[in-house]
C-alpha cells in the first residue's frame, strides 16, 4: 500500500563519502569547525564576488566527497544540488563545471535532505550507481537575497538567524555493508501557519518540522526512542523551542535526543542571535558531525529533519505569509557481519 | 548654553526611540521606518511646527532624518511662494540638494574604498 509521502528504500542505498566546506567565520566560530573538510581564509574564496565564492564552496565540497571515494566526476550518474540564490546559479554553474547530469532542486534550507531522498530513489530504482546530493549557502549572497544586503548594516532582532557560509555534498550509491545506509524517508507537506516575519523563520518552520516528524513516526511505525538523535536543520533557538513544545503536545514522551543543527552551529554565541540558518547549515552538520558519528558507531540510527522556508523576497513584500516545508530521511549504521 | 546640548541630546534620542519602536514593536522594515520619519517631519513643517521645534532642540531636531522631511516641505513652500505651483516641484530639492549630493558622493567613495564583509 502506498502511504502519501512515506518512502522505504528496500535496497538500502549507502552513503560512501561526504565533503563539507565552510567560510572563514565558520572556521573561527562554529563548534563543528574541526569536522569540516576544508575552510577558506576569505569569505569569497579569493574570488571577485560573493556568488563566485558560493560556487566554489559547492564545487569543492563535491570534489572532496568524490576524492574520498576515489571517484572522478565522469563516473557520477547524477548531481542533485540546490541553494538559495535566485534561479540557483551557484548550483547550476557548479553543475556546468563538473559536467555531471544534473537536476537542480529547491526546497530552501531543506534541500540537503530533499536531494538525498531523490538520490536514494534513483539508486533504489537502479537508475543510477553513483549520485551526488548536496546544498550550499554563502552568508553575504543569501542575506542580500532574503533579508538586507550586508552593506546596509540593518539591525537584527533576537529571533533573526545567521546564514552560514558552507556547503555539503554526499556521495550515494548502491548498498554496501559497513557503511551508513538510507533506510526510509518522509516527504513533507507545505505548512503555512500565517507567519510573516522573515527575521523569525525558525518559528515559522517549526510546525512543518513537527508535521513531518509525526508523519514519519506513524508512517514507518517508529518511536522517538528508536533514534540516537533526531536532528533538525536550522530551526534556531526559538524555532527549536517551539518544535519541542509541539512534540510534547503531540504526545511524544520526551525530546532529550532532539538536536538542532542551527542552534548548535555557532555554539549559542549571542552575536549570532537565534543561531545559524541557510541550506549550507543542515548540509554541513549532517554530512560532518552526524555522518562521522554514524561511522564511529556513536549513532546507530538517526533521523535528519531538514526544514525550509519557501518564501521569496517578492512574496514577502507583497504581504504573503511564509510557507514552510520539512523533509525527513532515516540513516542507519550497519554492523559488518562476519562472513 | 549647556542646556541646549542637553535638550538636543534628549530630543534627538527620543526621535530615535520612536524609530526603534516602529521597527521593534510595529514591526516596520528599516525602509518603512525611514520613510515614516521623513513623512512625519514633512507633515510637521506643513503645519509650521518644525521650525519652532528646531529653535527648541537644535541639532536634536536637525540631525535625525525627520529634518530631511522638514527640508523637503520647506523648499517646496518657499519656491511655491515665488513661482506658484511649479515652485512646489522645483523647490523640493532646493534645500535638500546638498544632502542628496553628499549621500551620492560619499556612497561612491565608500564603495570604491571598501568591500562588504559578513564578519561580526
Amino acid at each position: 500500500m502506498v502511504k502519501r509521502g512515506v518512502l522505504t528504500f528496500h535496497s538500502k542505498p549507502s552513503i560512501y563519502a561526504t565533503g563539507v566546506t565552510a567560510g572563514p567565520l565558520e572556521k573561527k566560530k562554529s563548534v563543528f569547525a574541526q569536522q569540516f573538510d576544508k575552510s577558506y581564509e576569505d569569505e569569497r574564496c579569493d574570488l571577485p564576488t560573493n556568488e563566485d565564492g558560493h560556487k566554489q564552496l559547492m564545487y569543492d565540497a563535491v570534489l572532496i566527497a568524490l576524492s574520498k571515494a576515489k571517484k572522478q566526476p565522469e563516473k557520477i550518474d547524477f548531481l542533485l544540488t540546490g541553494d538559495l540564490v535566485n534561479q540557483m546559479t551557484p548550483s547550476n554553474f557548479t553543475a556546468h563545471a563538473l559536467a555531471i547530469p544534473y537536476i537542480g532542486l529547491f526546497s530552501a534550507c531543506a534541500t540537503s535532505v530533499s536531494s538525498m531522498i531523490t538520490a536514494a530513489l534513483l539508486a533504489d530504482a537502479k537508475h543510477a550507481n553513483w549520485i551526488v546530493a548536496g546544498s550550499s549557502s554563502q552568508h553575504n549572497a543569501i542575506e542580500r537575497q532574503f533579508r538586507y544586503p550586508v552593506e546596509y548594516g540593518s539591525q537584527k532582532g533576537a529571533t533573526a538567524q545567521w546564514t552560514v557560509t558552507a556547503a555539503g555534498a554526499v556521495l550515494i550509491g548502491q548498498h554496501k555493508q559497513g557503511t551508513p545506509v538510507i533506510d526510509c524517508a518522509t516527504v513533507g507537506k507545505v505548512i503555512d501557519m500565517g507567519m510573516t516575519d522573515p527575521l523569525n523563520m525558525g518559528s515559522a518552520m517549526a510546525p512543518a518540522a513537527s508535521d513531518t516528524l509525526m508523519n514519519h513516526l506513524t508512517g514507518h511505525g517508529k518511536t522517538v526512542d528508536d533514534y540516537d538523535t533526531i536532528i533538525t536543520g536550522d530551526l534556531g533557538s526559538n524555532g527549536f523551542k517551539i518544535f519541542k513544545a509541539l512534540a510534547n503536545e503531540n504526545g511524544l514522551p520526551h525530546t532529550k535526543n532532539f538536536r538542532d543543527a542551527g542552534e548548535e552551529f555557532y555554539g549559542n554565541d549571542p552575536s549570532f542571535k537565534a543561531g545559524a540558518s541557510g541550506s549550507g547549515c543542515s548540509a554541513a552538520v549532517f554530512f560532518s558531525d552526524v555522518y562521522q558519528k554514524l561511522l564511529t558507531g556513536e549513532y546507530k540510527r538517526v533521523l535528519l529533519l531538514a526544514t525550509g522556508a519557501l518564501l521569496s523576497p517578492l512574496s514577502f513584500q507583497q504581504g504573503d505569509t511564509i510557507p514552510c516545508i520539512a523533509h525527513a530521511i532515516e540513516l542507519t549504521m550497519e554492523e559488518v557481519t562476519a562472513p | 548654553m549647556i542646556s541646549i546640548y542637553i535638550t538636543s541630546f534628549i530630543v534627538g534620542g527620543l526621535i530615535c526611540v520612536i524609530g526603534q519602536l516602529l521597527m521593534d514593536v510595529a514591526k516596520l522594515t528599516p525602509a518603512h521606518t525611514l520613510c515614516s520619519l521623513v513623512v512625519a517631519g514633512s507633515v510637521l513643517d506643513g503645519f509650521g511646527w518644525y521650525e519652532p521645534f528646531i529653535d527648541f532642540a537644535g541639532a536634536g531636531a536637525t540631525i535625525p532624518i525627520t529634518s530631511f522631511g522638514n527640508a523637503l516641505t520647506h523648499g517646496a513652500m518657499a519656491e511655491a511662494e515665488k513661482h506658484g505651483l511649479v515652485g512646489v516641484v522645483t523647490g523640493m530639492f532646493e534645500v535638500t540638494s546638498s544632502g542628496i549630493s553628499a549621500a551620492i558622493i560619499f556612497g561612491l567613495i565608500g564603495a570604491l574604498l571598501f568591500t562588504s564583509k559578513g564578519n561580526i
